[in-house]
């Protein structure tokens, strides 16, 4: 099983924008890593909205439901994401 | 398990669900409590008493989930595992309930007998949350209780359910519910427990939480296997459970912890369908609308540099200006002591005077700073509470992961005192919560670089003595020096000794902002403060005694004893002399001498300690009262005789304190320590330092603080002179030849010194070994040594002057930072690249 993205392939929240609404569709993390992304909420299905990035560029920040969580973009290339139409 | 009088109660929850907030509020200690997740790292205990009897109280860290991953989730899962607390209190951040539900499901699933106490309900209600408590409680069937940990609100609600819950485990012992589905796992799941039912080695382990756990492939389960019931029955068994995982994954395409959260996931779901309501969605929240500004990227560093400079300001300048005013109540003290002490002797005082003094003077040069501390103290805390805090890890991770460092190395930086003024102890204390070991070890080798307190004494008498002119500059140059050689010495050690250490990744919850409490950073500043006061107490006044014996042995030789005898006797035959015919003589002589003489030099020490005509007029009546035939004789005015008495009297004095310094003077250059500073001249006379100085570094290291106390001591003063200590050491050093270029030298070495005797007691106990923490000592000695003497060596060779060999350091490590910086980041983006396009 390939643990990262296919060349050219899915979209990562790498390479969101700030302000950009994103569905998690599956992590590529592991061990660790991965356990800390579930656990703070960052599950498969959960839609994020990447709010900024730090003033050099990493990490990010993303909001869900009820708190925000900052990653660096190391970490944020290894979650596969699809867009989300912002509704409202 | 051995039978406890009293109940065992733990508090686990996430991380900043203010589960110490609800400890200190329950047994009514002080924990460190701080608005930033991870701030408990080890656990602690409490204790409170009920209507009933005793309840131990434990805090545990904070875990986002019960896997044996990190080292915060490993302690609180031992604790639990292994303690059985009777009763659980489960605080969940009720603004945050479905993720903390997640952690609530995993507690039960280890039939934990638990309360759920709902704290943060005033964030929850302000959000316009409605908690359903009545149906969560039946939902769960758990008790429920509502918290308001910062307020105390909850507490005797909180102490009675944690009793009813102990009581009824005693009585009536209910299995726990089992509220996760885990569908087609759930036959698996039985499958395995089924065989670990045959174990009676592991039968007091919950068995489906141990199935599930083994399933998950978590590393501790397995290793709890094994050593419960041996390598070899262990096997058929790890095989067995390892070729259902893998049949499993193959199944469901999908790992099975990713498949257990969201299983989790969809039961937390349900368990809060109908519970949980309310909640507008689209508004902003108020941390949101305050980040907006706050980590705006263009405004963000200034907030920063604009807090730090704050900080600065308030603690470490108009500290400094409160110490001019807490400085003469701690001069009142000396005299107090000095008074109770038994009095000089004419050349040679008793020990006890001697010592008692030299412990009064070590000990406050160091309270002087106290003032400076708590209103430091009180910033951090604020800083912390406010939720700030993690804001600032945010923004600098990006630059301090560049060296190896960890965003979360903020704090424990900052404590150690980045913008002049902290301490090592509490700093190296707080690189327990950084989840990266490798940043974490180097975070630790880098915190005593950082300005401690007992650092800024030294350099403000340097500048005090040598840069009178470019006091400022120094200033800057001292206080981001250490940052700049922090990141280097931290890039260094990331690229060599600790390059085998395992990494892993900042990922963290931004806390929403609080208003900090005015008792809460109060507590703590006054806390942290009393902390190092006992450390004063105990370790330097340790050090003083030993630093004291150290100078005072082996003592003068006989022949010089009895050579400064005959000055003394001589001084005073001469004084009697001047007073033939005198009608004071008698009072002035024999066995009223020395009493005179000291009653002397009290009046004027006296005089010079007054401020103020009232002052002074009070100091006239102290001395009239305590002996008015002595009076007459110290004040200048007076009859013709009185004049003639007082000045034969000044003259004795003068010879009696010159006898008394050359005295001293020989006795320490004979003294061990005098010794061993005079053996270490070989080495350190490239870096300039001469044997006294090298004493004052030795004395350091047992505690950074008795450099200053020790120099002071060594640039001793007159009993009655009062000069301040750079007034002295000036006129010493210059007379030594000692220049600007000398201080710089000090001033780096003092740097990059190692770390104080209690920092690296910390640093054994952070880093658990004393391999490294002889490492912690050993290279900075190295490191300081080797920069010092370079830029003695080689300011001296090319003439330059102190200020323009600091400019000189100064700017070469920065522009070596800024290389370094650069080609790091070159390296890590063309990684990432590569990660990207490889596959
Ligand atoms: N508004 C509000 N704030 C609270 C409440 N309880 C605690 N806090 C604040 O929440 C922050 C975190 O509290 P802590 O007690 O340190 O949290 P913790 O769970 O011990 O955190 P860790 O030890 O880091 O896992 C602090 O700033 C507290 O003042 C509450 O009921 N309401
Ligand atoms: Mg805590």
């Amino acid at each position: 099983m390939s643990k990262m993205p296919e060349r050219g392939g899915a979209q990562t929240l790498n390479d969101i924008r700030p302000g950009g609404r994103v569905r998690i569709h599956r992590h590529h993390a592991e061990a660790a890593v991965r356990q800390r992304l579930l656990d703070l909420g960052l599950m498969p299905n959960v839609v994020v909205t990447v709010v900024r990035s730090a003033p050099l560029n990493d990490p990010i920040e993303l909001k869900l439901e009820a708190s925000s969580i900052t990653l660096r973009r190391h970490e944020a290339i290894t979650i596969e994401v699809t867009s989300e139409d912002s509704e409202s | 398990m051995s039978k406890r009088d009293g109940v065992l109660v733990a508090l686990a929850g996430q991380q900043n669900a203010g589960k110490s907030t609800l400890f200190n509020v329950l047994t009514g200690a002080r924990q460190h409590v701080a608005n930033y997740p991870g701030v408990t790292v080890d656990k602690k205990y409490g204790q409170y008493r009920d209507a009933v009897g005793s309840v131990y109280t434990v805090d545990l860290p904070g875990t986002y989930s019960l896997t044996s991953f990190s080292l915060e989730e490993r302690v609180a899962r031992e604790f639990l595992l292994g303690d059985r607390p009777d009763v659980t209190v489960n605080v969940v951040d009720a603004s945050n309930l479905r993720r903390s539900l997640h952690l609530t499901l995993q507690i039960l699933e280890m039939e934990l007998p638990s309360v759920l106490a709902l704290n943060m309900m005033d964030v929850a209600e302000g959000r316009g949350l409605q908690i359903d408590q009545s149906l969560l409680s039946e939902r769960l069937q758990l008790p429920v209780v509502a918290t308001v940990g910062r307020k105390g609100q909850g507490r005797e609600a909180l102490r009675e359910a944690v009793r009813a819950e102990a009581s009824r485990q005693v009585e009536t012992p209910t299995p726990p519910p089992v509220l996760v589905d885990y569908g087609p796992l759930e036959p698996i799941i039985a499958q395995v427990q089924q065989r670990l039912a045959r174990f009676k080695a592991i039968a007091d382990l919950p068995q489906r939480w141990l199935a599930l756990e083994l399933l998950e492939g978590d590393s501790q389960a397995v290793s709890i296997l094994v050593e419960r019931l041996g390598e070899a029955a262990a096997r058929p068994l790890r095989e067995a459970i390892g070729s259902l995982i893998a049949e499993f994954e193959q199944q469901q395409d999908m790992e099975i912890s990713d498949y257990v959260v969201g299983c989790r996931d969809r039961a937390v779901e349900r368990l809060l369908d109908g519970v949980l309501s309310g909640g507008e969605q689209g508004r902003k929240t108020l941390t949101e609308r305050v980040d907006r500004v706050v980590l705006n990227r263009w405004l963000a560093p200034g907030f920063l540099l604009l807090t730090v400079f704050a900080i600065y300001q308030v603690s470490i300048v108009w500290g400094y200006e409160l110490t001019n005013v807490t400085w003469p109540y701690l001069a009142k003290g000396r005299e107090l002591i000095a008074g109770l002490l038994p009095s000089a002797h004419f050349l040679v005082d008793p020990y006890v005077r001697s010592l008692g003094l030299w412990l009064v003077d070590s000990a406050n040069t160091l309270l002087n700073y106290v003032p400076i501390f708590i209103i430091l103290f009180a910033c951090i805390a604020i800083v912390e509470d406010s939720g700030y805090m993690a804001r600032i890890a945010f923004i600098l991770d990006k630059v301090l992961h560049r060296f190896g460092l960890h965003g979360q190395s903020t704090l424990p930086l900052i404590l150690g005192g980045v913008f002049a003024g902290g301490c090592a102890v509490p700093g190296v204390m707080a690189t327990k919560g950084i989840p990266d070991n490798r940043a974490r070890m180097a975070t630790i080798f880098t915190v005593p670089f950082m300005n401690c307190l007992a650092k800024v004494p030294l350099y403000t008498l340097l500048l005090g003595i040598f840069f009178v002119e470019h006091k400022s500059l120094m200033m800057f140059y001292i206080s981001t020096m250490t940052i700049v050689f922090a990141l280097l010495v931290a890039k260094l050690l990331t690229k060599t000794v600790l390059s085998g250490q395992e990494t892993s990744p900042f990922v963290m919850e931004l806390p929403h902002y609080h208003l900090p409490t005015f008792n809460g950073v109060a507590r703590r500043a006054i806390e942290r403060t009393w902390q190092y006061i006992k450390k004063v107490g105990t370790v330097v006044l340790a050090v003083a005694v030993v630093v004291f014996v150290l100078l005072h042995l082996p003592g003068l030789p006989e022949a010089r004893k009895a050579h400064f005898q005959q000055e003394a006797e001589a001084a005073i035959e001469r004084f009697e002399q001047a007073l033939a015919g005198n009608p004071y003589r008698e009072i002035a002589t024999g066995a009223n001498l020395v009493p005179l003489i000291n009653y002397y030099s009290d009046y004027k020490r006296a005089k010079l300690n007054a401020t103020g005509a009232e002052a002074s007029q009070r100091v006239t009546e102290r001395f009239q009262a305590r002996n008015a035939d002595f009076y007459p004789l110290v004040i200048r005015g007076g009859d013709r005789d009185a004049k003639q008495a007082s000045r034969a009297l000044r003259t004795l004095a003068r010879e009696r304190q010159k006898l008394r310094l050359q005295m001293r003077e020989e006795r320490i250059t004979h003294s061990i320590l005098g010794t061993i500073g005079r053996g270490m001249e070989p080495i350190t006379q490239f870096a300039g330092f001469d044997w006294k100085i090298n004493v004052a570094l030795l004395a350091s290291f047992a505690a950074r603080e008795s450099s200053v106390a020790t120099l002071g001591v060594l640039f001793q003063q007159g009993d009655d002179e009062n000069q301040t200590l750079e007034e002295r050491m000036g006129q010493e050093t210059r007379e030594g030849g000692a220049t600007a270029l000398l201080a710089v030298s000090m001033i780096l070495f003092f740097a990059l010194y190692p770390p104080c005797l209690a920092t690296t007691m910390m640093v054994k106990v952070q880093t658990g070994s004393y391999k490294w923490m002889a490492f912690s000592i050993i290279f900075p000695t190295i490191l300081g040594l080797a920069v010092s003497s370079a830029v003695y060596s080689i300011g001296m060779a090319v003439g330059a002057t102190g200020i323009e060999a600091m400019s000189a350091v100064y700017w070469s490590a920065f522009v070596l930072l800024l290389i370094v910086g650069l080609f790091s980041d070159r390296q890590a983006s063309r990684l990432l690249r590569q990660r990207f396009s490889e596959g």
